[in-house]
């Protein structure tokens, strides 16, 4: 049957692709499809009602705490991709304008390093580098530049941006890097023979042209850094935590997997929404400018 | 030149927390703060005799061995599916494949745990960790061994064919050596990556810790904290010994491929 349908090499990709896509099918679609049906079920005790209902998310609608974490966690990912972005587009624009051709890989590599090294623990050292007596307020205090330590910066949302910035960093600065590699040096050079001062060079033929990379590391940060609950936990404090915690505390420690699944879908769709309104706006943008 | 400032300044950023862990782990004080307190190999020591550490860190080995055997094989099988073959749906299929790279890993750990535990009501046991691992570090391998499949010669395996070669032996013969550094980066990513993750293990972790949840448990105890400091300081200076192997690795099948290096690992 599928002989007379598929040409032998058609067959043998999909054969050969088999394998890794069942895998994905059985423990990712399978398992996100449960988590979509398990929203509607609800949790009596101990005892799991299959009946199909919204109650979950009216309550995820009713009581103010599920919308309150989902708005600051919303707010905080928005925070941390900006800083994030924003900060890396200068090392990639760096690393591939700058940096001779052969010293590239050496810098992508040190960028690199500190992300793959154990995370946990890294988390837990920014709680050391900003707390009260912290590294940073006995460094400033010491240089004389501060009276009394810095309160503001652990323990609150500030501290949770300032730590996942630093957590993601490489993955912003990579699909950056990537598209400005990509960009034709010659097209630059032609906007500057053409009068274009550098600034407006920039802003008209380079950015757009990276901008595909840009949009690319906004979704790869924004999307993950919702999912995170080590770091509110270690470092937010009471109002730094996030609908992550929240997903957490539902299903290991109040034993509601239903709600926690509803919230689950929550956050899914609302960052989705936002990340596709993203990619729209920017294709605005970038019609605009042409 | 203030780009080049600004650089040095980021990597400074970067590296902040890792090169603060051994001035801890050596410090001769049960508090992490400064001023350091004097020299001691004690936390060293603390470590060497704490026999449920030593559990851990043979579990998450074990665990991370297995993953990156499985995610480097189901890498090998879609990067060459990819680079060799058109087949329908292509680009849906690898699209699904390489999801885990930008899912929020809660979503991961909790859809696993519900359909493991609720579902099946089966136990978790170091193989739902090991099965998840798989999930999330096979879009890296792919990462990887694109490269190496993709700027592979394939007149090499059509003159190896044409001289009588099966198409197994061909495999095995030529194409396995020429993408050989691809697979041994591709498994020691996946074995760092696996190693190292903390938020799906919570999850899917049955009675065995692996060594994250068990240093997240030490972290609430001040008093233990130096020792988990001197854990991260191996840790670290491991995970870059095995980076740099792998980054040798990943140059050499570039290199083999007669290609210029463009960058890193993603």
């Amino acid at each position: 049957m599928a002989g007379a349908l598929f040409s032998g090499q058609t067959r043998s990709g999909l054969l050969l692709v088999s394998p890794p896509f069942l895998y994905a099918i059985a423990l990712l679609a399978v398992p996100l499809g449960a988590i979509v049906l398990f929203s509607f079920w609800t949790q009596d005790y101990l005892t799991l009602v299959t009946t199909p209902t919204l109650d979950n998310y009216r309550e995820a609608y009713i009581e103010p705490l599920y919308g309150l974490l989902l708005r600051r966690s919303l707010m905080i990912s928005a925070a941390v991709t900006a800083a994030t972005v924003v900060l890396a587009f200068p090392i990639a624009y760096f690393v591939s304008f700058h940096v001779r051709p052969e010293r590239k890989s050496l810098w992508l590599f040190l960028i690199t390093i500190p992300f793959w090294t154990s995370y946990l623990i890294r988390v837990f050292l920014w709680k050391v580098i900003l707390g009260f007596n912290g590294v940073l307020n006995s460094g400033l205090s010491g240089l004389g530049l501060i009276d009394e330590p810095l309160t503001f910066i652990l323990y609150n949302a500030n501290a949770v941006v300032i730590t996942l910035a630093h957590a993601f960093a490489p993955f912003a600065i990579l699909p950056i890097f990537v598209a400005l590699e990509r960009i034709d040096r010659s097209l630059i050079e032609a906007g500057r023979d053409l009068g274009e001062t550098k600034i407006m060079t920039f802003w008209r033929v380079t950015l757009p042209l990276a901008m595909p990379g840009v949009v690319a590391a906004v979704l790869i940060v924004f999307i993950p850094t919702i999912g995170d609950y080590v770091t509110p936990r270690l470092v937010g404090g009471p109002n730094g935590l996030m609908i992550a915690n929240m997903i957490q505390t539902q299903f290991l420690k109040l034993n509601n997997a239903p709600m926690g699944a509803a919230l689950a879908v929550i956050a899914m769709l609302s960052v989705s929404f936002i990340a596709l309104l993203f990619v729209w706006a920017n294709r605005r943008f970038l019609r605009v400018k042409q | 030149m203030s780009l080049r400032l600004y650089a040095i300044g980021y990597l400074i950023f970067l590296y902040l927390p890792i090169l603060l862990l051994p001035l801890f782990a050596f410090n001769d004080s049960t508090i992490i703060a400064f001023p350091l307190d004097g020299f001691t190999f004690r936390w060293f020591v603390e470590l060497w005799d704490t026999p449920a550490l030593h559990d851990a860190v043979r579990n998450s080995i074990y665990i991370a061995v297995l993953t990156a055997i499985f995610s480097t094989l189901l890498g090998i099988c879609a990067a060459r599916a990819a680079a060799k073959y058109e087949f329908p749906l292509k680009r849906s299929i690898m699209g699904l494949i390489m999801v885990p790279l930008v899912l929020p890993e809660i979503i991961v750990g909790v859809s696993l745990l519900v359909v493991v535990v609720q579902l099946l009501q089966w136990e978790l046991s170091t193989w739902t960790v090991v099965g998840a691992h798989v999930l999330i570090c096979t879009p890296f391998s792919i990462a990887i061994l694109n490269g190496a499949f993709q700027n592979m010669d394939t007149s090499l395996e059509e003159a190896a064919q044409d001289l009588g070669e099966t198409p197994f032996s061909t495999f095995r013969l030529v194409t396995l050596p020429l993408v050989m550094p691809g697979i041994i980066s591709s498994l020691l990513i996946s074995f760092t990556i696996s190693l190292d993750e903390f938020i799906i293990a919570f999850f899917l972790t049955g009675a065995e810790p692996t060594m994250p949840v068990y240093i997240w448990g030490l972290l609430r105890f001040p008093q233990k904290l130096p020792a988990v400091m001197a854990l991260g300081t191996i840790l670290v200076v491991l995970s870059i010994l095995l980076l740099m192997v792998a980054e040798y690795y990943r140059r050499r099948g570039l290199a083999r491929a007669g290609l210029k290096d463009k960058g890193g690992f993603l």
